[in-house]
Order: C-alpha cells, then structure tokens, then sequence
C-alpha cells in the first residue's frame, strides 16, 4: 500500500512494516495562513515514528489532524487525504467518534478527569457500550500502563492525587482501555520530570508491541532514544523522514543536520 | 520616540510633590467612598439587630420561629413566622423549577454547544435581562400569567402563589443561566478535548465530564439564584397577594416575608409598636437567610476555582 501512495523512498522509509496511517499531500490551514505544507508520509505499523522540529513548524496541527482532533479549531482548512489502514478518515461518511476510538491521544499536560482512578480509565469504554469486564480492562490497562502497581490500592480515589508522572501513565492508560491501534502522543513527557520522563519512555517500548505510536517531542535525545522513525518538520513542511538512525547519525539534509546537532530550533 | 525628550530626572522637585499630594487626596477620597459603603451597611444591619432586638422582647423567639399563625395587625393577635417562610418557600420552590432546568440547560447550550458569534451575542442579553425592573415582573403577573392560570384552573384566585412563582423564575433564570455558564465554562478545555478524544460525542462530553466537574459551580448558582427568588420583592408583593397562610396550593393567595414588609412599612401602623417592629424580625430572618445562603455558594465557588487554577 506504501508503495502506491508513496513513490518517493524519503517518505516511505519502513517498507518491511505495513503502513497504518497514509498522509497524501496535506496541507492545513488557519484561517489563510498554512501550518501544514503539501506534508506526504506513511507511519508505519508497531513502530514508534517521532515528529521533531522548531516551535511552531506545525507538529501538533499534523498530529491532531491523524484523529481529526483539528476539527474543534473553528476557520482550520485542510487539503489532501489521510488514510487509515487504506481509508479516507475525512470521508464525508466517516464518524470522527468512530476515528477517535482507534487513534487515541495523550496530551502536553498530564489532563485526567477529576474523578476517580478506577473511573477515568474506565470512562472511554464505558461510554462507548463496553460489555465485558471493566474491572479486568481497566487493569490490563493500568498494568499495560506500568501504573497499576502504584495505584491498585486506591483505585477509588481521586486521580487529581497522583503525581505528575503518574497522571500522564493514568492519561495513557485512559487511552490503552479504548483498545485503540495507534496513540498519538504530543510531547507526552514535558511536564514531567526526568524519572517519570525515563518511566514513560521504557513504557513507549513496550507498548509498541501491540500498538502504533505517534510522539511530537522537542527533545531530539527522546526522539533518538525511543523512536523508529524520525520526521522533522519545519515549517509545515516535511524536510526529511527516515530511519531514526539515519536521521540523526547522516542526514540528508543540511537543515536536519543542523537541528539535530542542536545548531538552530 | 527618542530616549533624551521624554526622559524626566528621577528627583523632580515640586513639579512631583505636588502631583503626590493629589494623589492622597484622591486616595483618601476613594477611601471615604469605601468607607461610607461599608457604614451604610454596619447601620442598617445594627439597627436590623437593634429593633428586631425590642421585638424579641415582647416576643419570645421560639413563638415567632414556631408559630403557625401570623396574625400581628388582628387580634387575637400572633407572631409566628412559619406561614410567611411557608409562603416565600413555596414562590422559591416554584421559581427554581423553572429557573433551574431552564438556566441549565440555556447554560450548557451557551457554554457547549454555541458557536462563539452565537455566545457573544446572546451573553450580554442575559445581562441585560437580568437588570430588568422587578416591578415590571409584577405587572407582568398580574395581567399576563395569572388571566393565563384562571383560564386553565378556573378556581385559581385574583392573587397567587403560581404566578408569583413564575415570574419570579423568569425572573432568576438569566442569573442562573449566567452563573452556570460560567461554571461550565471553568472547567478546563484539556478535559473536553481529553473526552473527545477517547470517542465521546459532545453530549457525553458535556454531561459526563464538564457537567460533574462543574457540579459544585452549577449548585452554587442555583443556591444564588434561590437566594435572590428568597429576597425577591416586587413581583410577590403585586401577585401572590397579602394572605399569610399555611398552604401548599398555588392557586391561593399567600403572603412572603418580602410582601409582609412592604405591606406594613406602607401601612399605618404607628412606628415603635410591637406591630411594627414585626418588620424588623422578618428582615432580620431574611436577610440570616439570604446572607448564610450567599456565604455557601460563594464559598463552594471559591473552592470550586482553586482546584482548576
Ligand atoms: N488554533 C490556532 N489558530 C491559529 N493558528 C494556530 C492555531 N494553532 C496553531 N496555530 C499556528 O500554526 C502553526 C503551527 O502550530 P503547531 O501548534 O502545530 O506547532 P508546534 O510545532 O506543535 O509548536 P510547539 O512545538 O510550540 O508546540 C503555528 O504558527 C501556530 O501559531
Ligand atoms: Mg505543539
């Protein structure tokens, strides 16, 4: 499927891994002024694809254009197609609820419900008609979300009482319960400090197992760290995608060579 | 723009002395101001207390909290309360069933569903219709709402509970629509988009998210909103009638605490009598009411605002 929808090698890079999200010359607007240019790139299946680039070059436009979160921004215009798993999610007949339930999302600031543990991780399939066992699934969730050991005794208090850290593991494990295919985080880890930072790191690995992940980050050693593939982005436009090896250590590019040696941005 | 021109010494002399000086004046003016404020309301509360203060001496409290009957201008005259608190409890009652759901629900349109030229527009007629005249309510009451109740429930009398209660509603719901909004409107976006992303409509979204982490906002504007039915004045004294009575029946002519005070202070009851220091008792418990309502609320908000900033 890459192949048709991507020609050109820089924007399919992992042609070994089946390709779960297309973007098909994307361009996004505010208002008349674009953030996303003419942006083509397939992420590939259980892998984590890191998205870099200086303030404001438009990563969390592209980000949340992949669960069509950008469609609460009033006056946003967009051109060119997202594909997931080979379909259009902007389709007219396309539910953006329907999207959302397979691409999840964790957020800049660790954002929990202000009710209990127990409740927020059960909220999303509980909304959605969930008719298992919740408890079960709201423990798979937190284990998954390397948590459940440091709140399973106080499942019923209020999730506002965690730490920092540990909110953002609670977010994602808020996430994992929908059972979705791909979460996107946006710089998951910089309200955090460097211990929980570690933490949700060594979770990111992990939960590649089972899921596609998506991670916006400012901190290029993160992106080095965690990620399978890099793209950097400069001003809504994509300079360069490949290899997170590739990226860092031969760059194609002179402007990806001088981000990532921390020579600008 | 250059530096040199506009630049003055820092020591200016008297040119600064003199603005200094004006500057105290103004601020011990301001201070006046506030001062005379707070006066005007340490007075009334004293004298309030003072009064109501004679009065508990003819009368003892627990007649005037207990008792049934409010007869204070008749004889066999008799102090008890009960059917004026009955009486402002029923018109509050009704008045919040309108007001509540109606105010709740404008609230969470306004707040959630309303597009932002939709919101900007329709918030200041909130506003505005909340500065509308009571009396205007009253008249309203009168000749509109209750020729309205007769024609449906023909043994409804010229004076009403209902009609007061309904106006009085209306009255308080662009209050409580206000103060709900901006409960509503407290809780933080991250939660919203926190919901939407987990595949939640906007209806989940709004009542089982924002709603419940809004809830000690929302009940906090609708005790306002109770709060100022209680002390509603104009409209209950036009419609509801001048009858202190014990019942449970819109339909009837009853009397509130506010009505009785108009009543007599437009009366001719000599000032200094027992009966009219009856005045002073009722005011002393509305406002002990209205003012311990008004604590809470605005307490609950308080403490509802700390835990989102
Ligand atoms: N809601 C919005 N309305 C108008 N312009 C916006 C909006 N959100 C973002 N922009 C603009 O679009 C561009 C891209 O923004 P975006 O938030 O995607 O950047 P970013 O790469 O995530 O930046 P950062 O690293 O600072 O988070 C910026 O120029 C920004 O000013
Ligand atoms: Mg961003």
């Amino acid at each position: 499927m890459n192949t048709q929808t991507t020609p050109d090698a820089q924007i399919s890079p992992a042609a070994q891994s089946r390709s779960v999200l297309d973007v098909i010359d994307l361009t996004i607007r505010y208002g008349t002024k674009p953030a996303i240019r003419n942006v083509s790139l397939s992420i590939p299946q259980h892998r984590i694809t890191a998205i870099i680039g200086p303030s404001g070059c438009g990563k969390s436009t592209l980000l949340r254009a992949f669960n069509r979160m950008n469609d609460f921004i009033p006056n946003v215009g967009m051109e060119g197609q997202i594909l997931y798993l080979g379909s259009d999610i902007y389709a007219r007949e396309v539910d953006p609820v329907e999207v959302r339930r397979r691409i999840g999302m964790v957020f800049q600031k660790p954002n929990p419900f202000p009710k209990s543990i127990l409740q927020n991780v059960a909220w999303g399939p509980s909304i959605n008609g969930f008719t298992g066992n919740l408890e079960d699934r709201v423990e798979q969730s937190l284990r998954r979300a390397a948590l459940w050991e440091e709140v399973n005794d106080r499942l019923h208090e209020s999730a506002l009482a965690l730490s920092g850290g540990q909110q953002q593991r609670l977010c994602i494990a808020r996430a994992l319960a929908m059972e979705p295919d791909v979460i996107l985080m946006d710089e998951p880890c910089s309200a955090l400090d460097p211990v929980s930072t570690a933490r949700i790191e060594d979770l990111m690995f992990e939960l590649k197992e089972r899921y596609t992940i998506v991670i916006v980050t400012h901190n290029m050693q993160q992106a080095a760290r965690v990620s399978n593939l890099t793209a950097f982005l400069e001003n809504g436009s994509l300079v360069e995608y490949g290899e997170t090896d590739q990226v860092f250590t031969r760059p194609r590019n002179q402007r990806t060579e001088e981000y990532v040696t921390g020579r600008f941005g | 723009m250059s530096q040199g021109s506009t630049a003055k010494p820092l020591l200016a002399g008297a040119g600064t002395r003199k603005s200094r000086t004006k500057e105290e004046l103004i601020r011990f003016v301001l201070f006046l101001c506030a001062f005379l404020s707070i006066l005007t309301t340490l007075s009334i509360i004293a004298i309030l207390a003072w009064e109501a203060y004679s009065f508990f001496r003819e009368v003892r409290v627990l007649d005037f909290l207990s008792g049934t009957r409010w007869t204070p201008l008749l004889e066999p005259r008799s102090f008890g309360v009960l059917p004026l608190v009955a009486g402002t409890l029923q018109i509050v009652i009704g008045a919040s069933l309108i007001a509540i759901p109606v105010g709740l629900a404008s609230a969470i349109y306004l707040a959630e569903f309303a597009s932002a030229g939709v919101r900007r527009a329709l918030k200041p007629v909130l506003e505005i219709l909340a500065g509308i005249p009571t009396v205007v309510y009253g008249y309203f009451a009168l000749t509109f709402v209750t020729p309205l109740i007769a024609a449906i429930f023909p043994q409804t009398q010229i004076f009403n509970a209902a009609s007061a209660s309904i106006v009085v509603g209306i009255m308080v719901l662009p209050m409580t629509a206000s103060l709900c909004d901006d409960a509503l409107r407290a809780v933080p976006e991250s939660l919203r988009q926190g919901a939407f992303a987990l595949g939640a409509t906007q209806f989940e979204v709004t009542l089982r998210v924002v709603l419940p982490a809004a809830l000690s906002g929302v009940m906090a504007s609708f005790v306002l909103a109770a709060s100022r039915a209680i002390g509603e004045t104009m409209a209950v004294t036009l419609a509801a009638g001048a009858t202190p009575k014990m019942t449970m029946n819109p339909l009837e002519s009853i009397q509130t605490m506010t009505a009785y005070i108009v009543q007599v202070s437009l009366g001719d009851t000599p000032v200094g009598t027992v009966e009219y220091q009856t005045i002073f008792a009722v005011a002393t418990l509305l406002f002990a009411i209205t003012l311990s309502m008004n604590i809470i609320a605005h307490r609950v908000l308080a403490r509802f605002r700390e835990v989102y900033e």
